[in-house]
């Protein structure tokens, strides 16, 4: 095409056209003989400019794997919250009435009775900020109602993370072997996943806690004994396909036992998805025995448990709504908080899914 | 392969599903010896009668120990419950009798209708609205939308399911049935109700701001209009759907049913659709009489002819385009039948409501000396359904959407899917026929733990609402170490688990060619 009408530049484009005398970029230009060697000539810039090779900034701090994975979580505002959540709500359940270890600030125990105040209305208030005598009120019997959700709130707690660790070692354990070994384990793990496809879980924790008499020990060995399989799956289905991996053959052939190729080898590649599962087993768990305690398979009076005090004053809600509240905030507070964690770690460990940059 | 012929693939997945039957059964089996084991040793059946101080102990012991067979080792009891529940193959169930001698065989029947419709009700709605919200957050990733479904997501994971059924009875129950004593929406309800349907349609439709902006203020002006109307005409004590709405309605299912399938250009598939609702119209008339107090089997039949016109009308008219203008005929024709099926049900709204002043029950999961006529009769164990239906579907409809929506996400980031953008097909082509099969395929494997868990919602979920369903034939059984009820509960709730399961597999097994090989 023939466009004459901008002039000097005719139908030759623009970047053809012959830098100016003294610009440093003379080399380029198609008239030679115009180089002036007087020319700043910025030897860096053209590197940068024309070189094939990625440029590293050596300004800028470099991470390892962990590191990495630690920044992303603690950038993940929603784990952040829910880790400070779960920290807030532990340090309350656990400093408040104490344990038979130590006492608690509160003055007030979850087991003796008093005289019902105002009817057993709550007195915190945040206009003007208030504890008060009985912040979350006080039941039928004129038991302080705040220590009667705070014991519960100990006990889910101690249940969740001693589930969570148990299955996790179960899971961790039996998972490793079914990848490693295949065969009979292998086999065992399917059939006893299938098991929960065929009875709920709830109704198996049920009876088989049922058995053992609903003591927080019992109950906590039950759902660690039956909660495991899923995080066994994972583990197995990780553990077949790094085994397959150079470095594994590697060991194998300068003699490395099988078991110090799981535990040093193969194990320390699927931490992230052990941690994550460990996180959401422990949402499960709490979940798992509020709803035990609710059935009433679950912990047992005197003791006290959310599920339990939930079930107990149900039938209450028209009339005293806080027994009703509290323990129930108190389980979402936990499980959501909890899930938050997990949602977050994964994020951190597999951030594909995520938005997160580095 | 599949080039085979359709009976060879046919045969093969017969071979799949037969040997999928074979380890399930196995597996029954195995979970009965578990739990059998587990009941009988979680305690002391002869508890109570050895506290108590009636005269007559030793004859109240002595026939219990004849009802439970306690006088037998553990595995001959096994043995005889087996015996009696192996009939089940050939129909004959005989589930043994309770500790005071009662056939759990009539037991079961009432409670594991009531139970079994509960579940899988919630397990179809919670498919279904799932994976939608799923889908349409993977597709709006990062939008208001996504996170305002993730946030609620993990909302419903962690919530307690007794907890979230006592605040619903309270609320969805109570309030309900006093609000609709006297049924009126005030102007400031109305005007959030409209704000809130149009926030929530804008970030779905997405889009520039111009879009967003329009589709907010059409939805908000559309819903401000049809609430005030409703309020006007007193649509809340006598609603009905009426011919307008339903062709409306039927058009946008139309209109759904082809951006699933060929888009809104296909000429020849959009006037099938139209033709199905033309003749729907006629019929509306026509069966009219009909409709006025029918049956399940007319409806049955009613269903069957509105599927057979659409594949008629779509074989007639469908051309080149034939297979995919039967689907969408039949569809169109099936929802307009719905829709008349509603419209009818509606209508019967208000003579329930005279019947029943408080509708929305609390306690209890049916009234069986209910009389009423057919629609009445619809309603009745409706209105007893919706709130343990809500509770168990919230909870695994958190489940679906996050688990769709991670898969869809996977799926989007595949090789294959930058192909299909970069040959230049559009976006509905790319999310409906590359993206969302692919993505369905893990999702049905989570079907069958879902039902599982399920069901364990079920049990405190009917315990909430005081139903007399499986959940308290299996607590009253463990209560009482009474293992007779409890294996019932779990073969009646195992098999529809594995029921279910096989659906799924078979739902695998047409979205993933691979696994028929």
């Amino acid at each position: 095409m023939a466009d004459t009408s901008s002039g000097s530049a005719g139908d030759r484009p623009e970047q053809d056209r012959p830098d100016a005398p003294g610009s440093g970029r003379e080399e380029l230009s198609p008239v030679t003989g115009q180089a002036d060697p007087e020319a700043p000539h910025d030897e860096a810039d053209v590197e940068s400019k024309y070189s094939v090779e990625k440029q590293l900034d050596f300004t800028q701090k470099s991470y390892s794997q962990n590191q990495l994975v630690l920044r992303r979580f603690f950038r993940h505002k929603g784990a952040m919250i829910g880790l400070v959540t779960l920290l807030g709500v532990t340090i309350l359940a656990y400093s408040s009435i104490g344990t038979a270890a130590f006492p608690g600030w509160w003055d007030k125990s979850y087991r003796s009775s008093a005289m019902v105040v105002d009817g057993g209305r709550p007195t915190l208030s945040l206009f003007p900020p208030t504890w008060g005598e009985y912040p979350f009120g006080q039941e039928t019997t004129g038991k302080d109602y705040f220590a009667l959700t705070m014991r519960g709130t100990q006990q889910s707690l101690l249940v969740a993370f001693s589930v969570g660790i148990g299955s996790t070692i179960i899971g961790v354990t039996v998972g490793a072997l079914a990848g490693f070994y295949r065969g009979r384990v292998e086999a065992v793990l399917m059939r006893a996943t299938d098991l929960f496809i065929v009875i709920p879980l709830l109704v198996l924790a049920a009876t088989m806690s049922k058995g053992l008499g609903g003591g927080i020990w019992g109950i906590s060995f039950v759902l660690s004994i039956l909660v495991w399989t899923g995080l066994a799956r994972l583990v197995r289905g990780e553990v077949l396909s790094l085994r397959e991996r150079e470095f594994v053959t590697a060991a194998e052939a300068i003699g490395t036992p099988s078991s110090r190729i799981i535990f040093k080898h193969i194990l320390p590649n699927t931490i992230g998805t052990i941690i994550v599962s460990a996180t959401l087993t422990i949402a499960v768990a709490i979940l798992l025995e509020t709803a035990l305690s609710f059935l009433g398979f679950g912990i047992q009076p005197p003791d006290s448990s959310l599920g339990q005090l939930i079930s107990t004053y149900q039938t209450a809600f028209q009339t005293r709504p806080w027994l009703f509240w509290w323990p129930g905030i108190m389980i979402l507070a936990i499980a959501l908080s909890v899930n938050f964690i997990g949602d977050g770690l994964r994020d951190a460990f597999d951030p594909r899914q995520s938005r997160s940059e580095d | 392969m599949s080039c085979n012929g359709t009976g060879e693939k046919g045969g093969v997945v017969l071979q799949f599903i037969l040997r999928r039957i074979g380890v399930s059964i196995f597996i029954l089996w195995l979970a009965s010896v578990l739990m059998y084991v587990l009941t009988i040793n979680s305690g002391d059946p002869l508890q109570d009668l050895r506290q108590t101080n009636s005269s007559n102990r030793e004859q109240l012991i002595a026939a219990r120990v004849e009802n439970m067979n306690l006088d037998e080792p553990w595995y001959t009891r096994y043995a005889i419950w087996l015996g009696g529940a192996s009939k089940c193959l050939i129909l004959q169930c005989d589930l043994g009798t309770n500790r005071t001698g009662q056939s759990v065989n009539e037991l079961v029947a009432d409670a594991a209708a009531s139970s079994l419709r509960l579940v899988t009700l919630a397990t179809v709605l919670a498919i279904v609205f799932g994976v939608t919200v799923g889908i349409l957050a993977a597709i709006r990733q990062y939008s208001g939308f996504d996170y305002v479904v993730t946030f609620l997501a993990f909302l419903f994971f962690s919530l307690p399911v007794f907890w979230a059924a006592v605040l619903l009875k309270q609320y969805g129950a109570i309030d309900f049935n006093n609000w609709i004593a006297d049924p009126g929406v005030s102007l400031v309800t109305t005007l959030l109700l409209a704000l809130l349907f149009g926030m929530v349609f804008s970030v779905i439709a997405g889009g520039d701001t111009r879009r967003r902006v329009l589709t907010f203020a059409i939805t908000a002006v559309v819903l401000f209009a049809v609430v005030t109307y409703f309020d006007a005409v007193g649509w809340w004590r006598r609603p009905a759907l009426g011919l307008g709405l339903i062709v409306l309605l039927s058009l946008a299912a139309l209109a759904v049913l082809l951006m699933l399938t060929v888009g809104l250009r296909n000429r020849r598939v959009i006037y099938c659709g139209l033709a199905t609702i033309g003749v729907g119209i006629v019929s509306f008339f026509a069966t009219r009489s009909l409709m006025e107090d029918p049956s399940w089997t007319l409806i049955l039949v009613l269903a069957a002819v509105a599927a057979v016109v659409g594949a008629v009308i779509g074989v007639a008219f469908g051309g080149y385009e034939r297979s995919t203008a039967i689907v969408i005929s039949v569809g169109t024709a099936l929802s307009f039948g719905f829709l008349v099926f509603l419209d009818q049900l509606l209508r019967n709204w208000g003579l329930y409501l005279e019947g029943n002043s408080r509708p929305i029950s609390t306690i209890g999961s049916g009234s069986p000396l209910f009389s009423g006529n057919f629609y009445e009769g619809i309603w009745n164990w409706a209105t007893q359904l919706i709130l343990p239906t809500i509770v168990l579907t919230l909870i695994s409809l958190a489940q679906y959407s996050r688990y769709t929506r991670s898969s869809m996400l996977e799926t989007t980031q595949q090789d294959y899917m930058r192909t299909a953008r970069s040959k230049g097909l559009s976006d509905r082509v790319v999310n409906t026929k590359h993206a969302l099969r692919n993505a369905l395929i893990p999702i049905t494997t989570i079907v069958a733990f879902d039902f599982a868990s399920l069901i364990g919602g079920a049990v405190i979920t009917e315990r909430v609402f005081g139903w007399s369903g499986m959940g308290a034939l299996f607590q009253e059984g463990l209560n009482t170490v009474d293992p007779a009820p409890v294996m019932a509960f779990f073969l009646v709730t195992g098999a529809a688990a594995i029921l279910m399961n096989m659906l799924a597999d078979i739902a695998y097994a047409s979205l993933d060619p691979r696994i028929r090989r």
